[in-house]
C-alpha cells in the first residue's frame, strides 16, 4: 500500500470551501491543521472523531510542537485505550478560529495578503463542526463510528449528530453542555475584556507589531483558569499556604503585592505559560462560539428535535465537582435525549479536580468510554 | 450466568423484540439478559455510579439517576414494560414512583421482598427485634429499605388503585411457591401490572 499523504501527524490541508457560516460569512479558502492516529479500514467504519476543548489542539495523542507536553488526552486516546489506533481510524482536528494552523484571526486573508485580524467571521460551534466535515469527505470518510469531546469538544460531539444526523453512530460528550449559562458567558467576557483592555490588542491588529497582548491574554487564562478547578481541589492544592522566597524559606506575607500566595504563583504560571502557546484574538473568537452555543435554540428551542432525526447512541458523563459545566448541564442533555427516544447513558462521577477532572486520570471514565465504544463495534 | 430467580420470571415474561426500561438496574444482568436472548431493547435507570459504570461497560444504555426524581423525565408509554425489581421498598414515595412505572410502561414488573414472611415474623415475635434475614440483610438503622411491604400490603394497593394484576409469583428459597398462603410463605414476589383498569 503507498502512503497517503492525507493520513499521519501535523496534517495541514487546505480545502477550497467555501463554507457557509451561520454568521453569513462564506468561509474560503478553509485551512484545517489535523492529525491522524492508525489506519482506515477497508469499509471506512472505524473512523473516530476527538474534538478538543477551548484551547486544545489536534496534538491528541502526540507531543505539543511549542510545550514539548504529551498530547493531551493521552489518556483516553493510544495503545491500549479506549480509543486504540490498533482498532480506530483516530482524526483530531484543530478547530477553525483557533491558532494551531487552521483557518483563524492568525492566518492570513487572501483578500488582503495579511492576517485576518479581526476581520475574520465570528464563527460557531456549529462552524467548527460543518469545517470538520468538509475534512471527512476530503479524506472519504462519510460515517464516523463516534465522535469524542469534553468540554467544548462535548459541544462539538453533541452538534455532530445534530447537524449531520446520518454521518455519525455515536458521540460522547463529557463535562458539558448544551447552552453556555449567564456565568458561563460572564466569565468568557471577563477574559475577553482583559484581552481587549491591553494597549497592545490593538484592535486586534498586533501580528506586525510582534508584540501580542500578552498580559491581558494571560489574566484572561488566570480567570478561566480558576473555573476548570474545585474549591476543595484549589483548597488542598494550596490552601492558603505562602510561596517561600530566598529570605524567607518558611513563606511570610510581605505587606506588598508580589504573589505572596501559592495559588497567586500558580495562576500568574498558567497565565505566562499560556501567552507562549495561544493567541489572543482566537481566544476571543473561540470563547465567542461557545458562548453562542445553545443547540436547542437551533432547533426551535426544544432540545430533544436536535436529536429526532439521527440513531446515533450517545454517552454523556459528568463530573460531581465539576461547576463550569456542572451534572445538571448533562442531565438537561440526556432528558432531551430520553424524549427524542435515542440510546443514551449516563454517569456523574466523582473527582476531586473539577472541570479538569476529564483531562486527568479517570479510570472509570475510561472504563465507560471503552465499553460504550465496543458496544457499538 | 445464571439470573437472581425474580428476575429469571421476569425475563421468562417479557416479549421478545420488546422496549423496556429497568428501573434500579443494578450492574444490568437483566437487560444483557433480555437483550442477548430476547433482542430486547433495553434502556436503564441506576442510582449508583459503579453500577452504572458496570452496565454501561457491557454496552448496555444505563442512566445514573434517582427513581424518585427522574422517573418523571421518561415520556408516557414510551416502553413496552417498565420493570422495578427490588426497588420499591427503597423509594421515598413508592406510590409516586408506581404510578411513573405505570405511566412510562404499557405494563410493568414490580417485584420486592415480602415483610411479612414468617421468618420475618417470628423475628418480630419472638426477638421483639427488626429482622435481619437473607433478602433482608440489612440493621435497621442502615438499610435502605425505608418502606417495608408485604404482600398483602401490595395486592391491597393496587386494588385500592384500579390497577390491573396481569400475573402474581411467589418465591421461597428460590424456589416458587403457591399464591394460597403466600403473605406467610413467600420471601418474595412478583406482580406484572397492566396499567389503571379504574380510576377513582
Amino acid at each position: 500500500m503507498t502512503e497517503d499523504a492525507r493520513f499521519g501527524l501535523a496534517r495541514h490541508v487546505r480545502l477550497p470551501g467555501p463554507l457557509r457560516l451561520d454568521g453569513g460569512a462564506l468561509l474560503s479558502p478553509v485551512e484545517i491543521a489535523y492529525e491522524t492516529y492508525g489506519t482506515l479500514n477497508a469499509d471506512r467504519s472505524n473512523a473516530v472523531l476527538i474534538c478538543h476543548a477551548l484551547t486544545g489542539d489536534q496534538h491528541v495523542a502526540s507531543p505539543h510542537p511549542v510545550t514539548g507536553k504529551p498530547g493531551w488526552w493521552a489518556r483516553m486516546v493510544g495503545p491500549g485505550k479506549p480509543v486504540d489506533p490498533a482498532r480506530h481510524f483516530v482524526i483530531c482536528t484543530n478547530v477553525i478560529g483557533s491558532c494551531m494552523g487552521s483557518s483563524g484571526p492568525a492566518t492570513i486573508n487572501p483578500a488582503t495578503g495579511t492576517h485576518w485580524g479581526m476581520a475574520f467571521p465570528v464563527i460557531t460551534i456549529r462552524d467548527m463542526v460543518r469545517a470538520q466535515a468538509l475534512l471527512l469527505d476530503h479524506l472519504g470518510i462519510a460515517t464516523l463510528a463516534a465522535v469524542i469531546g469534553g468540554s467544548m469538544g462535548g459541544m462539538q460531539a453533541l452538534s455532530w449528530p445534530a447537524t449531520f444526523p446520518d454521518r455519525v453512530r455515536a458521540a460522547v460528550v463529557i463535562a458539558s453542555t448544551a447552552r453556555h449559562s449567564a456565568q458561563n458567558i460572564a466569565f468568557h467576557e471577563v477574559g475577553r475584556q482583559a484581552i481587549m483592555a491591553d494597549v497592545k490588542w490593538r484592535g486586534g491588529a498586533y501580528y506586525e507589531t510582534g508584540d501580542p497582548p500578552a498580559a491581558g491574554l494571560a489574566v484572561a487564562r488566570m480567570a478561566a483558569h480558576i473555573t476548570y478547578l474545585s474549591e476543595a481541589g484549589l483548597t488542598e492544592k494550596f490552601g492558603r499556604r505562602l510561596q517561600q522566597r530566598p529570605d524567607r524559606p518558611d513563606g511570610a506575607i510581605s505587606f506588598g503585592f508580589d504573589a505572596d500566595f501559592q495559588i497567586e504563583s500558580y495562576l500568574r504560571h498558567q497565565g505566562i505559560s499560556f501567552v507562549d502557546r495561544f493567541d489572543a484574538n482566537s481566544y476571543l473568537y473561540i470563547t465567542r462560539a461557545t458562548d453562542y452555543f445553545d443547540l436547542a435554540s437551533e432547533h426551535g428551542g426544544h432540545l430533544a428535535n436536535a436529536f429526532r432525526a439521527t440513531k446515533a447512541r450517545f454517552c454523556l458523563v459528568s463530573f460531581d465537582t465539576d461547576w463550569l459545566y456542572p451534572t445538571p448541564a448533562s442531565r438537561a442533555i440526556v432528558h432531551a435525549l430520553n424524549a427524542a427516544g435515542a440510546p443514551v447513558s449516563f454517569v456523574e462521577l466523582s473527582s476531586p479536580y473539577g472541570h479538569d477532572a476529564f483531562l486527568l486520570d479517570a479510570p472509570e471514565m475510561n472504563r465507560v468510554v471503552d465499553g460504550f465504544l465496543r458496544a457499538g463495534a | 450466568m445464571t439470573l437472581r430467580p425474580d428476575l429469571a420470571i421476569i425475563a421468562d415474561h417479557v416479549a421478545p423484540g420488546s422496549r423496556i426500561l429497568d428501573v434500579g438496574c443494578g450492574d444490568g444482568a437483566l437487560m444483557a439478559a433480555l437483550r442477548d436472548s430476547k433482542g430486547v431493547d433495553a434502556r436503564g435507570l441506576e442510582l449508583d455510579s459503579a453500577n452504572v459504570a458496570a452496565a454501561v461497560s457491557r454496552g448496555l444504555s444505563v442512566i445514573q439517576g434517582d427513581a424518585d426524581i427522574d422517573l418523571a423525565d421518561y415520556p408516557d408509554a414510551s416502553f413496552d414494560y417498565a420493570i422495578l425489581s427490588q426497588t420499591l421498598q427503597t423509594a421515598r414515595r413508592p406510590d409516586v414512583v408506581l404510578d411513573h412505572l405505570l405511566r412510562v410502561g404499557r405494563q410493568a414488573f414490580v417485584s420486592f421482598p415480602n415483610f411479612a414472611h414468617w421468618r420475618v415474623r417470628m423475628s418480630l415475635l419472638w426477638g421483639g427485634r427488626m429482622p435481619v434475614t437473607r433478602l433482608l440483610p440489612e440493621q435497621w438503622f442502615d438499610t435502605p429499605n425505608i418502606h417495608h411491604v408485604t404482600i398483602e400490603d401490595f395486592r391491597a394497593f393496587v386494588k385500592a388503585r384500579g390497577i390491573e394484576v396481569q400475573g402474581a409469583w411467589f418465591l421461597s428459597g428460590d424456589q416458587q411457591t403457591g399464591s394460597v398462603q403466600a403473605n406467610l410463605l413467600a420471601e418474595h414476589a412478583v406482580f406484572k401490572l397492566g396499567g389503571v383498569v379504574r380510576k377513582d
